[in-house]
């Protein structure tokens, strides 16, 4: 049986500015779509980047490849310095089932590996691979696999995962890890995320005008792995320009056949608003379900892809290319030619902005990502990543720093635009005040952070701000209030485990004495000496036993945690009535330190013990403490007789 | 009777008042049998307060006593590893004021852990035998390594050490420990809420 | 170039607070202009005054409270308040009234509580209550409508200035005030609605001669706003449904004991300037669409409860600041449905 593509557009009534005459009626189906709550309509500012076909950026002299391009554990390097390495040569491997693998995209010598500034809104360095590339751009030996229609599932997973891909949208989730769902036919729908409805960002775009074929190659692939019962290709209604050109490139492939069932492929338009590429937010659009709280679309039978991921599928499957390249747009108002690149990952975005005819004196910032949801930049050397979808330099007139804030007046705005349905004034009011519970109350943990309250704020609220920081907050107290509990048990469990010893021992004493009172009983009637000494012995027993007794129920001398708190409480105590008199005691203390360090020296020289040179390192050791000691003593001295004079 | 009441007002008052103190006497002794709490609850709730260190920087051997003297009475501001924010729980929890934390118990710090030079340990399981919480792990004349996600950073190994080789590093920040801060209140007039500033910027 | 960190979004839709207190500010206008026509000088002379005093007093709190005043005056909400208590006094209201009722606005319902943002109750309806119940014989002398002077010359604007500077309120002839149509309702409980407005010309056609006009100037401003998507339609439309409803229930077509038709309710006294300004006040209302509906409908019922029963002709103000008192209550119980939950 022939496929049956259907394809649809919807709503083809009023919303979209859709000509159904485009398309043959015959094949056109009507498909319902649904609306999400709030979504704003910001500038889209695509045009500028799509005027070119997309361009190779080239081959930079340098690759910087970070080890955590995506969500999870970060790679393990499998090279060393000064390796020659080939192009699509695994270079560190995956850590775990929730991490990918980093392919060396170009051929090189491995010239570094160490902390370099990453693209992250921290700014911080993070572990990178470095490598020289050599231009000559040589490749490994590749694999192709000939027929994937013929390969069983845990095969092609196994390539996903091998190629190292990661969600190609934007946070990067590792492919592999997504795709495999535990039982066949468990998903129903399979969605492909085309939507890229952030301003300026136009990579998917492009991918979808020029490269429909490698769309639909992935697309089959993934058919052939989740065996669906439809497949949804979600494009916003601003890209009408590609429904074509992927119709007639999914008509190659039999879908039926590749799920091994009826599947209904369609590519679904809908009207353009942001945040509607949102995971979440496709699928209710395209299904009219919300995926529950805190659960994965899987558990509703559904998963989401993004297009370029599916491409990335398509070169891993069947061209053996890993994923060492991807398309980034380079825009913005100080870029002579706003474009799409195709880049090699670990490219440095400096690299890409000199190709393009950057201004730097007309930029404002860097952002990596849409105007939406990026993040600033503080580097120019930082690199292109496996998620690195635009790279964005406006000018200060295009995207003005935000002025100062305003008070909240609750206008609303913001719930208006939220598309998750949430309060965001309430939430700022409880981030404000750490309320961390109330927030909690208020589903902050459905935020996706996409900005849209932010974007509307009349009183210029970093309102995501807040909630970022809202949200790390409430998982540092989880974490803390896990640990904590955690070590309460390990506490108590170490108490128990001491009174049990301490009982043991005094059951095995009375036992010895016993077995003694019994001894002395039989031989006491030869020998009366013998016995007085037996009954001195035991009183002599007794008392210590008492003694110990009376010890234990003072302060427990023996338990050496107990007696570190008693010093730290007369260290504490002492510091406290004189800060001098602290430091002096420091000193003393460094010293008694020293001297105790020496003399143990000093026997184990004697012994001719094996941990010699550990307490010689500890003798010296003993010697610096003293000296800081010292010198601690002697600052504040200095201080005291500086400070009258400096007032 | 009667008329005796009516005729003196004040006894009957008196009367009254008796009766009716016998009367919610019972109430409340009968709600106090029927309505009785289990166990002394609030205890624990300081204790699930507590960051359960066990560092005894309060004074006290562990967590769970200075729960229990704070529940008779002690201060709530003895406890560094909780900080301003455990201060502030407790105030919640105990309804009253919080209060700076006190400095004779020592300050606010970053979490810590304890790590061993592990090529200059001696083996000597001091360290073991002062942590708390069984964080260490080894055995006499074998080195001895801290399990990191164990410790507490309650420090109270790095005393008992004869060879001076556990240090306390702070917990490390990366990329993936790193997350935004609030927004800072002195960039935005209108951020102040709690007290007035005295320096304010012109927007 | 300047790297530094800056939060996303990095864009920003051109539009500020400021901006939407003009408009609500703007939108006063045909109000403002009607009740000109129907009363004379004596409103403007209210809204100039008011104007200057709330400025001054938030310049003086901002300074007192160490803030830059000029940030903060940027924000018009000082204006906006000034401009809803001046239109809510009667005309022609003597300075020293004006000022004590933006202190009270200002200094006490706003600042005290932390500044703009931070009121749990509405700035000017506190000014308004406080003055109400302080000074009652000035705050119920409303000015007869002009048409209805007849031989009494209405004073001009330097003349208004002049009543309003004089300290002294409504110092001119017997018969330039007049009782309003909602008192004359409250106070007449023999008569019935019909012979009511026979017997007196404040009646006009369906609201009150002058009231209907400045009610119909309100509600034109209300829709602009409404249109300009300041605020949503749930809080004044769940105001005038409740509103209508109840005098529609309690209307048994004109008896001496009925409270008036629906449409007397809906044009009369300060209905329309209390659902289209003050109950959409965002600061001191609930905060969910949802909630702002339950707001609007209790501040309605609550207009017509006190109407009808209370001691007070009318009860904008009142219905207000009581529900503002709910507010946190509507805001516990009508919490929206988040994305993926039940």
């Amino acid at each position: 049986m022939l496929t049956k593509i259907l394809q649809t557009l919807s709503p083809a009534t009023a919303i979209s500015p859709v000509q159904p005459e485009r398309y043959s009626p015959s094949i056109m189906r009507m498909r319902k779509i649904w609306d999400i709550h709030g979504g704003i309509h910001p500038p889209e500012n695509k045009t500028q980047s799509l005027g070119e076909r997309i361009r190779q950026a080239g081959i930079p002299a340098q690759l910087i490849l970070p080890l955590s391009q995506h969500i999870g554990a970060a790679a393990v390097p499998i090279v060393k310095v000064g390796d020659q390495i080939l192009k699509g040569q695994c270079i560190a491997r995956a850590e775990g089932l929730v991490s990918v693998p980093v392919h060396a995209p170009s051929s090189g010598c491995v010239v570094a590996i160490e902390n370099r500034p990453i693209p992250h809104p921290s700014g911080l360095d993070d572990l990178c691979i470095v490598i020289d590339t050599d231009g000559h751009d040589r490749w490994r030996e590749r694999n192709p696999v000939e027929n994937f229609a013929s390969c069983d599932k845990q095969t092609l997973l196994g390539i996903i995962r091998d190629a190292g891909i990661a969600g190609m949208g934007g946070a990067g989730f590792p492919t592999g890890f997504k795709l495999n769902v535990r039982d066949a036919r468990e998903i129903d729908t399979l969605v492909l995320n085309g939507t890229e409805c952030e301003p300026y960002i136009t990579s998917d775009h492009a991918l979808m005008r020029e490269r429909a074929e490698e769309i639909a190659e992935g697309i089959a692939i993934l058919a052939q792995l989740l065996q669906p019962r439809e497949i949804l290709l979600g494009v916003e209604d601003n890209k009408l320009d590609v429904v074509a050109g992927l119709q007639s490139a999914l008509q190659a492939h039999d879908f039926n056949a590749l799920s091994q069932r009826d599947c209904i492929v369609e590519v679904v338009t809908f009207p353009t608003k942001y945040p509607s590429g949102g995971e979440k937010q496709l699928i209710e659009i395209l299904t009219g379900k919300q995926v529950p709280s805190g659960r994965l679309p899987a558990d509703l039978g559904i998963v989401c892809q993004n297009l370029g991921t599916a491409v990335a599928i398509a070169d891993a499957v069947l061209r053996d290319i890993p994923l060492i390249s991807r398309i980034t747009t380079i825009t913005g108002e100080a870029v002579d030619r706003p474009c799409n690149l195709e880049v090699l990952l670990g490219t440095p975005v400096e690299y890409l902005l000199q190709q393009c005819g950057f201004r730097a004196g007309e930029n404002n910032r860097l952002v990596m990502g849409g105007p939406m949801m990026g993040f600033a930049l503080l580097d120019t050397r930082v690199p292109v990543i496996k998620t690195s979808n635009c790279i964005l330099a406006p000018t200060e007139a295009e995207l003005p720093k935000p002025p100062a804030a305003q008070p909240c007046i609750r206008c609303g705005f913001c719930a208006e635009a939220c598309p998750a349905s949430l309060l965001p004034q309430q939430l700022y009011w409880f981030a404000q005040g750490k309320e961390l519970e109330k927030l909690e109350q208020h589903n902050i943990a459905d935020c996706i952070e996409c900005g849209a309250c932010s974007y509307v704020c009349p009183s210029n609220i970093p309102l995501v701000q807040y909630y970022r920081a809202a949200k790390a907050e409430i998982r540092e107290r989880d974490r803390d209030m896990q640990q904590a509990e955690y070590a309460k048990q390990r506490f108590d469990a170490r108490q128990e485990r001491l009174q049990r010893l301490e009982q043991e021992k005094q059951a095995a004493r009375k036992a010895r004495q016993a077995k003694a009172a019994a001894r002395s009983k039989q031989s006491g009637d030869a020998d009366p000496k013998a016995a007085a000494v037996a009954a001195a012995l035991a009183r002599v027993e007794a008392k210590k036993v008492e003694a110990k007794k009376a010890q234990a129920a003072n302060s427990a001398e023996d338990d050496p945690v107990q007696r570190a708190l008693l010093k730290r409480k007369a260290q504490q105590q002492a510091e406290a009535a004189d800060p001098q008199a602290a430091l002096q005691q420091k000193v003393d203390s460094a010293k008694a330190r020293l001297e105790k360090a020496e003399t143990r020296l000093a026997d184990a020289q004697a012994e001719n013990s094996e941990h010699l040179a550990a307490f010689e390192a500890a003798v010296q050791k003993g010697r610096e403490k003293l000296a800081a000691a010292e010198q601690a003593l002697a600052q504040p001295k200095e201080k005291s007789t500086d400070q009258p004079a400096s007032n | 009777m009667i008329e005796f009441l009516f005729s003196h007002p004040i006894a009957s008052a008196l009367l009254a008042l008796l009766l009716l103190g016998a009367a919610f006497g019972a109430v409340l002794g009968f709600g106090a049998i029927s309505f009785k709490v289990e166990g002394d609850p609030i205890v624990d709730q300081i204790n699930a307060i507590l960051p359960q260190t066990q560092c005894g920087q309060c004074g006290y051997p562990g967590c769970k006593p200075y729960a229990e003297a704070i529940a008779n009475g002690d201060a709530i501001n003895k406890c560094p590893p909780g900080g301003d924010a455990g201060i502030h729980a407790l105030a919640d929890l105990l309804d009253v004021e919080p209060i700076a934390l006190d400095d004779e118990h020592g300050v606010e710090d970053v979490r810590k852990v304890a790590y061993i030079r592990e090529a200059e340990c001696i083996g000597c399981t001091k360290c073991i035998q002062a942590c708390p919480v069984d964080a260490i792990l080894g055995a006499a004349k074998q080195m001895h390594t801290v399990i990191v996600s164990e410790c507490t950073g309650c420090d109270l190994c790095v005393e008992p050490c004869p060879v001076d080789c556990i240090d306390m590093l702070p917990v490390e920040t990366g990329t993936r420990a790193w997350s935004w801060n609030l927004p800072d209140a002195h960039q935005n007039p209108a951020d102040i809420i709690a007290s007035d500033r005295d320096k304010p910027r012109a927007a | 170039m300047a790297l530094t960190r800056i939060t996303s979004p990095h864009a920003h839709a051109k539009q500020s607070t400021s901006q939407v207190m003009l408009w609500v500010a703007l939108a006063t206008l045909p109000g403002v202009a009607a009740m000109t026509l129907a009363f004379g000088w004596g409103t403007i002379t209210n809204i100039v005054l008011a104007i200057a005093f709330g400025t001054a007093l938030e310049a003086l709190a901002m300074a007192l409270r160490k803030r830059p005043p000029g940030f903060y005056l940027k924000d018009y909400s000082a204006l906006v308040t000034a401009l809803l208590l001046g239109i809510a006094l009667p005309p022609y209201s003597a300075w020293w009234i004006i000022l004590l009722g933006m202190f009270f606005a200002i200094i006490i319902a706003k600042q005290l509580y932390g500044g703009m943002g931070y009121n749990p109750f509405n700035p000017a309806m506190v000014g308004y209550v406080v003055l109400l119940i302080s000074f009652p014989v000035e705050m119920t002398r409303w000015a007869a409508p002009l048409p209805l002077l007849g031989e009494v010359q209405a004073p001009g604007l330097l003349q208004s200035f002049g009543i309003a500077i004089g300290g002294s309120t409504f110092p001119i002839v017997d018969g330039f005030t007049m009782a309003t149509p909602l008192d004359l309702v409250r106070q007449n409980s023999a008569l019935m609605i019909s012979d009511l407005k026979e017997e007196y010309a404040q009646f006009g056609s369906w609201g009150g001669t002058g009231w209907e006009w400045a009610n119909g100037g309100f509600l034109i401003g209300g829709l602009l706003l409404l249109y300009k998507r300041i605020y949503t339609w749930h809080a004044p439309l769940g105001m005038l449904f409740s509103l209508a409803l109840l005098s529609a229930i309690f209307y048994d077509g004109g008896s001496s004991a009925s409270a008036g038709s629906p449409l007397l309710h809906l044009f009369s006294g300060a209905t329309m300037l209390g659902a289209w300004f003050i109950v959409t006040d965002p600061v001191s209302s609930a905060v969910s669409n949802r909630g702002r509906l339950l707001f609007g409908l209790g501040a309605g019922a609550l207009v017509f409860i006190i109407r009808k029963w209370g001691n007070y002709p009318d009860a904008v103000a009142f219905a207000v600041l009581l529900m503002n008192f709910i507010a946190p209550l509507l805001d516990h119980y009508t919490q929206p449905r988040t994305y993926g939950h039940t």
